[in-house]
């Protein structure tokens, strides 16, 4: 079955670790939906985020192969389970007129959105919260007429784990 | 020190004594170096695909670290082929290019190219310097990441500006540190004793063994492990010389070209033993097809093999070495039993063939078959890639690992020639022969005088049919006859739609390889009937220096047994009625 996973790739801060990461899984023809690349506290160590849509023995192979990189230093994929905070993040730019600005920020305020930029015929909101809240979100908003948005892709926390640097093999 | 001479050190630390390359502009600090480093010997190759398939001919035969340094730019980009073709049959090797001052990367300076972009889907890692501090450090990851775990091609790219840089306090690291690469060696005991208990269950246990054998040196561990069980066993191109050609045990290689015998084992196994192999599309067939009776089990040294092509019931990551060893240890004795005795009644029943009259045309088969009784038996063979190829791997007699190199995963045609220049570098007391064809020579031609000029007694065997005969013969089985481009006699004066030999076939083949083995130095020999097969042959392996032995074979030979692409193991062309 084809689902969404999110998997966090941990990897040694080198020159050209993103596009190693994200041009594998292109080499290898996987369907990448979004991918983050980012610093961590520890300035050896590099977080990278992705987002496939795959079936689970692709996602097996994706997993394996991220693994054998040089680079990396651990991969798990944490689709399925719960002891992950995964947050995204929005910007979105939306139509509103005098009559309906009122309705659009009681919606904001229950999502606890921020309004940056309010004008005569549009309104400018930002959001953060895990993807489902977002795409909820946008759902609702949809008949107030988008203009456009950008979604920062997603990125996850472990809980309660201590970082494990240098175990391979996730959890 | 100087980043150019840091180079040249670290070489020596990491014992290398043989480096394959060719200069240029930005390289030059380092060649400098070397013009007074006498310890380490360098072949100038004539272009730089020859020179990486030399060193990955020589690392191939030595179980060494091949070592190639080109120039940025083209010379880097020579360099590709080879790469990838060292990768997908895990050969060792570190590529060692020049790249353009740090401050002009990016602005499309001459004889830039990304070297990193280029080989990050084809080598098992790279890097690029940007300071002289990082160069030690890198150079001692590169020869560790190359020759460990599954072993693969590095490649470091170097502008010139970090070679003429001084770093103050050099010294070359004794250790690496690489959180995330840690090859796994030793293989579960769980899993290894699940499998030995599993072999005592089984009533037909197949192995089928690869490249892996020959890279993790365990064959004796194969050898020992067939003779306690008598487990019949399939070998792959890239393990050939593996197991002895006349081990009872031995059912041939599988797959496409492979043996009738090996090909039904596998259809009928109930347990399957795959060690250092992939399962590899050319053995595999359709993969749903495949093994259907076994339970898998599959042991490799790379984690992500397992379970990539085909399900593995019994996966097992470790070095084959020490898993074979263990396994041998565990396993219980296995006598001959009636599924051997069915084994072997296949390998009688169906053995591999040819028959050559004796006044028609010479048989391909026939050349590798009789050079089995003039050759050296500790010689080392490297074929190109085509018909040659394949009837080389089914005819010629190996009996020991590391004495027959192919370009199998990749299939790259050119690799035959400089590959066997790299061998006959790495084994001086060996004989080296070189069975290529018409087509594959072409392609890395330039090195006869590389050969010829350095004086390595390369014994090249020259297959011509004038054709490119593996398209051909797909051309002739599965594409209706259309000979499209394949015919190298070819020419203006040709009908537009050949089908086949005629009577109005041009007469001559261009070029004429005597008179190019003649004008590079290298004695040329040719045969053109069956009679002078083995006198030529002789004569040629006798004769010191590079001897290139043309033989003119029957033209439209076809490669058999065959299965067809995307067809089961078990549908076999044997070309009988």
């Amino acid at each position: 079955m084809v689902e969404k996973h999110t998997i966090i790739v941990t990897v040694t801060n080198s020159p050209g670790v993103l596009a190693r990461i994200s041009g594998l899984l292109f080499q290898r023809g996987y369907n990448m939906e979004s991918v983050i690349g980012a610093p961590t506290e520890n300035p050896d160590i590099y977080k990278i985020i992705l987002v496939v849509q795959e079936s689970d023995i692709h996602i097996e192979q994706i997993v394996k192969q991220l693994n054998k990189l040089i680079d990396t230093i651990r991969v798990v994929d944490i689709s399925h389970k719960d002891n992950y905070i995964v947050r995204e993040y929005i910007i979105l730019k939306l139509e509103v007129d005098q009559k309906n600005r009122t309705d659009l920020l009681k919606l904001t305020e229950h999502f606890n959105a921020h309004a940056i930029d309010i004008a005569m015929d549009h309104i400018i909101l930002e959001l953060s919260g895990n993807p489902q809240k977002i795409d909820r979100f946008l759902e609702l908003v949809n008949p107030f007429g988008i203009i456009e948005y950008v979604r920062s892709g997603e990125f996850a926390m472990a809980e309660y784990q201590k970082s494990k640097i240098g175990d391979k093999n996730g959890d | 020190m100087k980043g150019s001479e840091i180079v040249i050190d670290a070489l020596k630390k990491e014992g290398v004594d043989t480096v394959f390359g060719y200069p240029g502009g930005v390289i030059i600090p380092i060649f400098d170096v070397l013009f007074s480093t006498p310890e380490i010997h360098f072949l100038l190759t004539r272009h730089e695909q020859g020179a990486v398939h030399a060193a990955d001919g020589y690392a191939r035969s030595t179980g060494k670290v091949g070592v190639c340094m080109v120039t940025s730019g083209p010379g880097a980009t020579n360099t590709i082929t080879g790469i990838a073709t060292a990768r997908m049959d895990s050969s060792p090797l570190v590529i060692i290019s020049g790249q353009v001052h740090t401050n002009s990367i990016g602005t499309d300076a001459f004889q830039e190219t990304d070297m990193v972009g280029l080989t990050r889907s084809i080598c098992k890692h790279n890097y690029l310097v940007k300071d002289v501090a990082e160069l030690p450090k890198t150079i001692k990851e590169a020869f560790f990441i190359a020759r460990t775990g599954r072993p693969g091609p590095v490649s470091i790219d170097l502008p010139v500006n970090v070679l003429n840089t001084r770093l103050k306090n050099y010294t070359y690291p004794e250790t690496v540190n690489l959180p995330g690469y840690k090859p796994e060696i030793k293989g579960s005991l769980m899993q290894i004793e699940k499998l030995a208990s599993a072999v005592e269950r089984s009533q037909k246990p197949l192995l089928y063994t690869g490249g892996g054998i020959v890279s993790s040196g365990a064959s004796e561990n194969l050898l020992e492990l067939l003779d306690k069980t008598r487990i019949p066993v399939v070998v792959t191109l890239m393990g050939l010389g593996s197991v002895p050609f006349n081990h009872p045990c031995f059912l041939g290689m599988p797959g496409m070209h492979g043996t009738i015998a090996a090909n039904k084992a596998l259809s009928e196994c109930d347990l399957l033993i795959a060690v250092g192999v992939r399962f590899d599309d050319r053995v595999t067939g359709p993969r749903h097809t495949f093994a259907q009776q076994a339970t898998i089990a599959h042991i490799d040294i790379d984690a992500a093999e397992i379970g990539k092509n085909i399900r593995a019931d019994l996966p097992i990551v470790g070095d084959a070495k020490f898993v074979l060893s263990e396994l041998c240890n565990l396993v219980k004795p296995r006598l001959r039993d009636t599924w051997n005795e069915r084994a072997e009644y296949w390998k009688e029943k169906y053995p591999l063939k040819y028959e050559q009259s004796e006044h028609g045309d010479i048989l391909p088969q026939y050349v590798i078959d009789a050079l089995n009784q003039v050759i050296d038996p500790d010689a080392v063979v490297i074929t190109d890639v085509g018909q040659h190829q394949m009837w080389t791997s089914m005819f010629h007699h190996y009996r020991h690992p590391r004495h027959f190199l192919s370009s199998g995963g990749l299939g790259t045609m050119g690799f035959g020639l400089p590959a066997a220049i790299g061998a006959a570098m790495g084994n001086p007391d060996k004989q080296v022969v070189c069975i290529t064809g018409d087509g594959g020579l072409q392609m890395n031609i330039q090195e006869l005088a590389t050969a010829a000029i350095n004086r390595f007694p390369v014994k090249i065997i020259v297959i011509n049919n004038a054709y490119l005969g593996m398209v051909r013969q797909w051309q002739e089985l599965f594409w209706d006859k259309k000979y499209s481009q394949v015919c190298l006699k070819r020419g203006p004066d040709c009908p537009p739609e050949c089908r086949g030999l005629n009577e109005n076939c041009p007469p001559d083949y261009i070029p004429d390889f005597v008179k190019v083995a003649e004008a590079n130095s290298v004695k040329g020999l040719r045969a053109s009937k069956p009679a002078d097969v083995i006198p030529i042959l002789k004569k040629g392996l006798e004769e010191p220096g590079p001897v290139l032995m043309e033989f003119m074979v029957s033209r439209e030979e076809n490669v058999l047994p065959m299965v067809s692409a995307g067809k089961p193991l078990t549908d076999i062309i044997t070309g009988e009625e």
